[in-house]
């Protein structure tokens, strides 16, 4: 009877779950377990849980939820990282009948969690953390859309992300790699915890990802400043769109072939398995519907970036504004008849791998057709090298490389000999990395100053800008090369000694990189000390062009007093030129939505839910399920949900933004 | 919330009518005819030819998806500014390409990779 009770309370959940025969897990356990007593001890001493409660946690501001975005995408990162570099090292030193110090069972587990990481919850809470903060202040709005929602699916993404890091040290993660193929991650050959815990980590964070496009695209459709037709929306704004457009078109399908292997690994069913009539294929096919998509939702967003970047540092309006749009369009659509590139080896034969050949070779026309407006807006400006425009360079240089071996890799007899070789792998980080990373450091440097009303400090921006340009030169133009020899991704150990030498420089490779981070790191840190020096009380340090420098910075909680009227494209340069005052009487009160904790808390019952189903702990998951969808439903009786600023505050704020801005003038 | 100035603004413009009861009748009227006709087919196996049944329930759930725009959702070209449609035309491509691409795909690689039974057993 005790050990049915246990059965029954703890589902597959046993003390053997946990890794302790693991002595890297164990030391990384206890690590993170002081790192993380220590900073829940400093927010107690330092009375801090109220404050995080009340402005962040629970905060409905675009702003805010953006930069806790920004927050969990660099906490991620870290762990992200520790992977690869673990990886690297690995594959340096497991030559000559060395197994290296990983052994197969946690170096498959490594590899995953690196690439479920470095997708799901580095880049794409990077993105929309920085599309979150920008695009309402871009459009002259004082919010997004449905500001609850856009709480909720932080906190979602955040679920996700905690399921995540559960498995380290409690049971263990997927060994399938990071898109956990059947019939590999089926019941069969998977029996245990591992490819649970990523299906359902990648649902909970789904439904964020999921509503917060459609509350973007609402933002962005209803919402801009009048006189902002969608001709007139900056560059940063239309790349954000479409998107956002992707996310809700592609997700959906990720969700669905994501539920059809829960079927088959919860209930019996045969979609994907080798016998009854499943097809392991069809997943394949189905799960690369999504994941082309997706990797054009990583880097549209920071071409947006470099766009606005390179106008904003060389002077000018951007070279060729309609085909930059219509550019990124056409990549929208585009995104979607290339998926079976990523499988030409699965054996369709001739006319299916070629027209998706085809597809994926005009793809980079209008790719191209962008990197030569970036050139020509250049071209005679008048360049300042700062941080964002090196990160820009550094990535025009870099992704141009990347792109060039994608149209390799998209002809399809040659795809027959890099398919799954260290070739892809290098490709593939040449445009992650010198595509969305590059960009996203970009975005950064240049709007951390709107957010926070200082800059970063330039010096340390350098040191991580060389380092992090050097290292991943270092860590993957060798694999171009052992990619080209043969060698296989994934791998644990070598046989031919002949290729440790290459592995050595991707690891001294990925040491840079430690470097970058690190610096990056320390100039936040840096900045931060020195937030005087480095203030801007302007709100507009770079000469900027777009709306968002026309506010405060950081902008007050209801970003605009006044809705801004647009008459041009670049509307804050226009503003500036024909002369612009801040109106400074008039104020009205202005209506905002309240902060509310149902976000918070429906995250919580959903990581219990997803807990509860990896475990099998059936009373867990179906009694978080009710809790879950009675919060829900109890949240829709809230009908305090907005309040208004009183005009009095506004005229204070305002007034205090004045005093500022004519002592700034004095000094001057 | 915030969005009621403009949306407030493009509601009355867009012209997005909000259904009337005559609207709603005739809607229900369509969907209850457009789900009988198939049971009733179905029921009395009134069409002798499996595969002739199923293509006509087919059609008549792709007419009964339109009547539900129309008719409940108040879906016109006009409505929203014209968004509206341009989310169906989408959503509409990006259902075929999804749906075609994935049979014709798969077709191709049964075609290709799984010699079928028959063919094996007339194999020496």
């Amino acid at each position: 009877m005790p050990e049915t009770l246990t059965k029954f309370i703890f589902g597959r959940l046993t003390l053997e779950s946990l890794p302790l025969h693991e002595p890297i897990l164990v030391a990384t356990f206890v690590v993170v377990a002081l790192g993380g007593f220590a900073l829940l001890g400093a927010i107690t001493y330092f009375k801090l849980w109220g404050y995080l409660w009340r402005e962040w946690f629970t905060s409905v501001d675009h702003k805010k939820i953006g930069i806790m975005y920004m927050v969990l995408g660099l906490v991620m990162l870290l762990r992200g990282f520790s992977d690869a570099i673990m990886m690297r090292l690995q594959q340096a030193i497991a030559f000559n009948g060395s197994e290296g110090y990983l052994n197969a069972h946690h170096y498959d587990q490594i590899f995953t969690a690196h690439g479920v990481i470095m997708i799901f919850f580095v880049a794409m809470p990077f993105v929309t953390g920085l599309m979150n903060f920008v695009v309402p202040l871009q459009i002259g709005a004082r919010d997004v859309s449905f500001p609850f929602l856009n709480n909720f699916s932080f906190w979602m993404t955040v679920g996700g992300a905690i399921l995540v890091m559960a498995s380290l040290f409690v049971g263990e993660f997927a060994r399938t790699g990071w898109l956990a193929y059947p019939p590999l991650s089926g019941i069969n050959y998977s029996p245990d915890v591992g490819v649970d815990y990523y299906i359902w980590a990648l649902q909970v964070a789904g439904v964020g990802t999921t509503l917060s496009g459609i509350n973007l695209i609402c933002t962005i459709i209803k919402m801009r400043a009048p006189g902002m037709t969608m001709m007139r929306m900056p560059v940063f704004t239309w790349t954000s769109l479409c998107t956002n457009v992707l996310i809700v078109a592609s997700f959906p399908v990720l969700t669905a072939v994501l539920t059809l292997l829960a079927l088959d690994r919860y209930v019996g069913t045969n979609f994907f398995t080798n016998d009854f009539g499943g097809n392991p294929m069809m997943y394949v096919n189905l799960i690369w519907i999504w994941g082309h998509p997706e990797v054009y939702i990583l880097i549209l967003p920071l071409f947006g970036v470099f766009s606005e970047v390179t106008s904003t540092f060389s002077g000018k309006r951007l070279f060729g504004y309609t085909s930059m749009v219509y550019a990124t369009v056409v990549i929208t659509i585009l995104s979607y008849l290339v998926w079976l590139h990523h499988f030409f080896t699965m054996g369709s034969g001739a006319s299916v791998n070629s027209f998706f050949g085809i597809t994926t070779m005009i793809i980079s026309i209008p790719t191209g057709a962008k990197m030569f407006n970036w050139l020509f807006t250049m071209y005679r400006g008048r360049i300042r090298f700062e941080l964002p425009m090196m990160w820009t360079v550094a990535f025009m240089l870099t992704f141009v490389v990347g792109g060039m071996t994608g149209v390799l890799l998209a002809v399809p007899p040659a795809d027959f000999v890099l398919h799954n070789s260290l070739f892809l792998i290098a490709h593939f980080h040449n445009v992650i990395i010198g595509g969305v990373l590059f960009g996203l450091f970009a975005g950064i440097a240049y709007w951390w100053p709107k957010a926070f009303g200082f800059r970063l400090d330039p010096f340390w921006g350098k040191v991580s800008f060389w380092c992090w340009v050097l290292g991943f030169w270092f860590a993957f133009m060798p694999l171009y090369i052992l990619g080209l020899m043969g060698v296989t991704r994934r791998m644990r150990v070598f046989d031919d000694p002949s290729l440790q030498i290459w592995f050595v420089i991707a690891a001294f490779g990925a040491v840079l990189i430690v470097c970058g981070i690190a610096a990056f790191l320390v100039q936040i840190f840096v900045s931060i000390r020195k937030r005087a020096e480095l203030v801007d009380v302007t709100g507009d340090p770079w000469d900027g062009r777009t709306l968002e420098w026309s506010t405060s910075s950081p902008p007050p909680a209801y970003n605009f007093a006044f809705t801004p009227v647009i008459r041009d494209n670049d509307a804050w340069f226009d503003m500036k030129r024909a002369g612009y005052r801040r109106p400074l009487s008039g104020f009205r009160p202005i209506h905002m939505p309240k902060n509310t904790g149902t976000g918070v808390i429906l995250a919580i019952f959903s990581v219990a839910l997803g807990f509860g189903l990896i475990w099998y702990m059936w009373w867990l998951a179906a009694l978080s399920f009710v809790c879950l969808i009675a919060t829900a439903i109890g949240h829709t009786f809230n009908y305090h949900r907005d309040f208004d600023i009183p005009a009095a505050e506004v005229a204070q704020t305002e007034e205090a933004r004045t005093a500022l801005l004519s002592a700034q003038g004095a000094r001057a | 919330m915030i969005a009621h100035d403009h949306a407030g603004h493009d509601h009355a413009h867009g012209g997005a009518a909000h259904g009337s009861l005559k609207g709603y009748l005739i809607g229900f009227v369509l969907s209850v005819v457009l789900t009988a006709i198939p049971f009733w087919m179905v029921m009395t196996g009134a069409i002798d030819n499996k595969q002739a049944t199923a293509v006509i329930i087919m059609a008549f759930a792709a007419v009964q998806i339109v009547v539900h725009m129309i008719f409940f959702l108040h879906m016109t070209p006009a409505s929203e500014g014209g968004w509206s449609m341009l989310a169906l035309i989408f959503t509409v491509i990006l259902v075929v390409i999804v749906l075609s691409g994935s049979l014709w795909v798969m077709y191709h690689l049964n075609a290709n990779m799984m010699p079928g039974l028959h063919e094996m057993r007339q194999m020496p």
